[in-house]
């Protein structure tokens, strides 16, 4: 019987606390590489670690290890703070626009700062979506706006404004070096500046993009990987809705 | 030689081939009739200008902008500064320096004799392409004595944004078996009107392209060239705003590959075709001479377009891109022509069209080193299943004898790579390049078979949009959104301002220096 109150990693056996890991060393190949290895993976909370390959990478060691965690955590007390919405299917978001909002409703997307990485805004907004799910621009009573790459902030507020947006999308895909966090907070704060922040709904997304980190950084909502456009329009036509938007 | 495998139209070939002919001589009566700020930046940078001012301007920007503003802009540099030259008796770069100081206002200087002018810089610019010419015969002798790996090459990036410890990961991965080392650009640099100058150690996804971090790399993969007996290529990024002035410092500084692609500049970062169209001819024209493999841009339609639905626009790009280059005078050796292995993993059959379109890029360009993309739009941050996609990218490529192999990373999607990262892709593509070597020879495919049909079916596609782009004219395609699905207009985007009509006195003397003299 699992304890929730206890949960550490199950290999093949209840509580085994089995945990494999992959890493490199700064170290010649060797013995000492390997002892190295075995002493950090003790340090993480790894018991009887076993490094199982090491490979001779010219002046660094590469290991892959295994080890037994001794951590648990308490499953039962965990709160991930999540976008709290019923998802809405592509035809029930366009019937929730007709009921609730009766106009069309205006997105406008982009993949701010320097960033280059279309992939993510693309997959939401472009007609064709991502796998088999249709972006915003498919979308009957969604105005969609993909502004593409490396748009500067001022730009995409500029154009927020010009086309009455009711929605903001960014994407930020290069988190290098934590790149994206200055340049979301810098459209909030123009945002702010030019009084529109409470007339948009106003999203993030990305593969680092959590729901905690973008409310935060003062958005509505975050996205993280494996966001589909209807997780997005329901989040958008029904907060629009919440803030009498409409 | 091997035999056709896929028993492909010859009539749709050569009808492809006359379009792609067309679209690049329409194309090219437009760039012979004007010049960019870019261009000419280059045209200083070849004469010898360098360095920054005081405040950290590059000196061929303030050379080219004191011609700009005194209208000189269509008369183009190699005038100006060859006529300060004759009437000053000072070098380019001291003419530079001058102006950066405010002590010369280089369009006001007298008028001297126009071929006393062309002498002048004629003497300067034979000088020059000597040094390039010294570069290319300097790698011809380095891979005849050191050796070099086998084809495919096996490239991988490296992108800390310190050129310092891009030197360690380069010199890591060629130990580990890399052949081509690719440092990738901060994010951005191509937006940007100008090469930064000097040594630079901070970056975002990548290290910023100077001549200086360019001469770092190449002394440090000279040197683990001769510790692994393998001659290790550089690999820089030609495309954006300074196009052909990155072409000139990859070509003084040796470097090896360069990526090189306008169509790639107009769709995926909005630069304004025109600009970008005039500044890709100069760049191919330095990269031919300089003996520097181009790689051209098409894989990157498919991470914004379908790869089974716009299969075709990659083989019609790759057809365009051929006659573009053969016009800058790059020989057939020297085109690395892109595609890419970006299907669905969960398609039926997807193996089979990767394996047709790959095979047909082999066939319908037979002696260029094709450079073969690895799967980038359908990795999910599952390493262990990206590995493996990873491990099909390399079994095509092997089968199909592509040139230049792009190393997938399992941590695609995640990350830029990891020590460790450029490890594991080295062994997965060592593994099936050895464990698979002469399955392509073997191997034949069934006639009017899944992998035939398919490859006829791209052909076909490709021909008929290739014909009608020659109807339309390049221009008017790229408008309408044939490519990657993206619009883009004609006087759209970054960089249009920088382009000006060339008048009757104007001339770039090593284009005449260059077309055709590298061999």
């Amino acid at each position: 019987m699992v304890d929730l109150t206890r949960v550490k990693p199950y290999g093949d056996t209840l509580n085994d606390g089995m945990v494999q890991l992959s890493f490199t060393l700064p170290v010649p190949y060797g013995d000492e590489a390997n002892e190295a290895a075995r002493q950090l993976a003790k340090k993480m909370g790894l018991e009887e670690p076993s490094v199982v390959y090491s490979k001779d990478l010219v002046g660094y060691t590469y290991f892959i290890l295994y080890g037994k965690s001794v951590h648990t955590v308490d499953y039962t007390k965990i709160e991930v703070p999540k976008v709290d919405l019923d998802v809405m299917s592509k035809e029930e978001v366009e019937e929730f626009i007709k009921d609730n909002i009766k106009r069309d409703i205006v997105v406008v997307g982009a993949c701010t700062g320097t960033d280059a990485h279309t992939v993510g805004i693309d997959a939401i907004m472009n007609m064709k979506g991502y796998a088999g799910h249709f972006g915003l621009e498919r979308y009957e009573g969604i105005q969609a706006y993909n502004l593409g790459s490396q748009v500067p902030n001022e730009e995409l507020v500029a154009k927020a404004i010009e086309l009455d947006a009711d929605a903001i999308l960014v994407s930020q895909v290069v988190t290098q070096k934590d790149v994206h966090i200055p340049n979301l907070t810098q459209l909030v704060e123009l945002l702010e500046a030019e009084g529109i922040r409470d007339k948009v709904v106003l999203t993030c997304g990305g593969p680092r993009i959590s729901h905690e980190l973008a409310k935060e950084l003062g958005y509505d909502a975050g996205f993280g990987t494996g966001t589909f456009a209807e997780d997005v329009a329901s989040f958008i036509v029904t907060e629009m809705v919440k803030r009498n938007m409409v | 030689m091997y035999l056709s495998k896929l028993n492909l139209d010859q009539k749709l070939i050569h009808s492809s081939r006359n379009a792609a002919k067309v679209i690049a001589d329409d194309v090219q009566k437009f760039i012979d009739e004007h010049t960019t700020t870019s261009t000419e930046r280059t045209i200083a940078r070849l004469l010898g200008v360098d360095g920054v001012d005081e405040i950290d301007k590059p000196l061929p920007n303030v050379l080219i902008d004191n011609i700009k503003e005194g209208g000189g802009l269509e008369r183009g540099i190699a005038y100006w500064l060859g006529n300060a030259v004759v009437q000053t008796g000072d070098q380019p770069q001291e003419i530079a320096e001058k102006i950066a100081r405010g002590e010369l206002d280089i369009t006001r200087l007298p008028a001297a004799n126009e071929e006393k002018i062309q002498g002048t810089v004629f003497e300067m610019a034979e000088e020059r392409v000597e040094k390039i010419k010294t570069n290319r015969n300097k790698r011809e002798e380095l891979i005849n004595t050191l050796g070099e790996g086998k084809k495919p090459y096996l490239y991988v990036i490296v992108a800390t944004g310190n050129i310092y410890e891009d030197i360690e990961q380069a010199k890591s991965a060629a130990r580990q078996g890399a052949d081509v080392i690719a440092v990738i650009r901060t994010t951005g640099q191509s937006l940007l009107d100008y090469v930064p100058y000097g040594p630079t150690t901070e970056g975002f996804g990548g290290t910023y392209a100077t001549q200086e971090n360019f001469k770092l790399m190449r002394k440090a993969l000279d040197e683990v060239g001769e510790e692994v007996g393998r001659y290790i290529r550089l690999c820089n990024y030609c495309s954006g705003l300074c196009m052909p002035e990155i072409a000139a410092m990859g070509a003084l500084e040796r470097l090896d590959m360069m990526l090189n692609d306008a169509l790639y500049g107009i769709l995926f970062r909005d630069i304004n075709m025109q600009r970008t169209l005039i500044d890709q001819y100069f760049s191919r024209v330095i990269n031919g001479y300089a003996g520097i493999i181009i790689n051209t841009g098409e894989d990157n339609y498919l991470t914004t377009d379908d790869a089974v639905e716009a299969a075709h626009t990659v083989l019609a790009s790759q057809f365009i891109n051929e006659q573009f280059a053969l016009k800058a005078g790059i020989p057939e050796e020297q085109m690395g022509l892109g595609h890419a292995f970006e299907m669905d993993p969960d398609l039926e059959n997807g193996f089979l069209y990767e394996l047709a379109q790959a095979q047909m890029a082999r066939e319908i360009f037979p002696n260029a080193p094709l450079k073969y993309m690895p799967p980038t739009k359908y990795m999910t941050g599952n390493i262990f299943k990206g590995h493996i996609q990873d491990a099909l990218f390399n079994l095509v490529s092997i089968m199909t004898n592509q040139g230049i192999q792009l190393l997938g990373m399992l941590t695609e999607a995640i990350h830029t790579p990891h020590l460790q990262d450029r490890y594991l892709s080295i062994e997965n593509a060592q593994y099936i390049f050895n464990n698979v070597k002469d399955l392509g020879n073997e191997i034949s495919f069934k006639d009017g078979g899944i992998i035939q049909t398919r490859a006829h079916k791209v052909l076909t596609d490709a021909e008929e949009l290739l014909n009608e782009i020659a109807n339309n004219g390049l221009f008017s395609t790229i408008e309408q959104g044939k490519f990657g699905g993206v619009k883009r207009s004609r006087t759209g985007g970054k960089g249009l301002d920088g382009v000006a009509k060339k008048d009757s006195g104007y001339f770039n003397p090593f284009i005449q220096l260059m077309v055709g003299g590298g061999k």
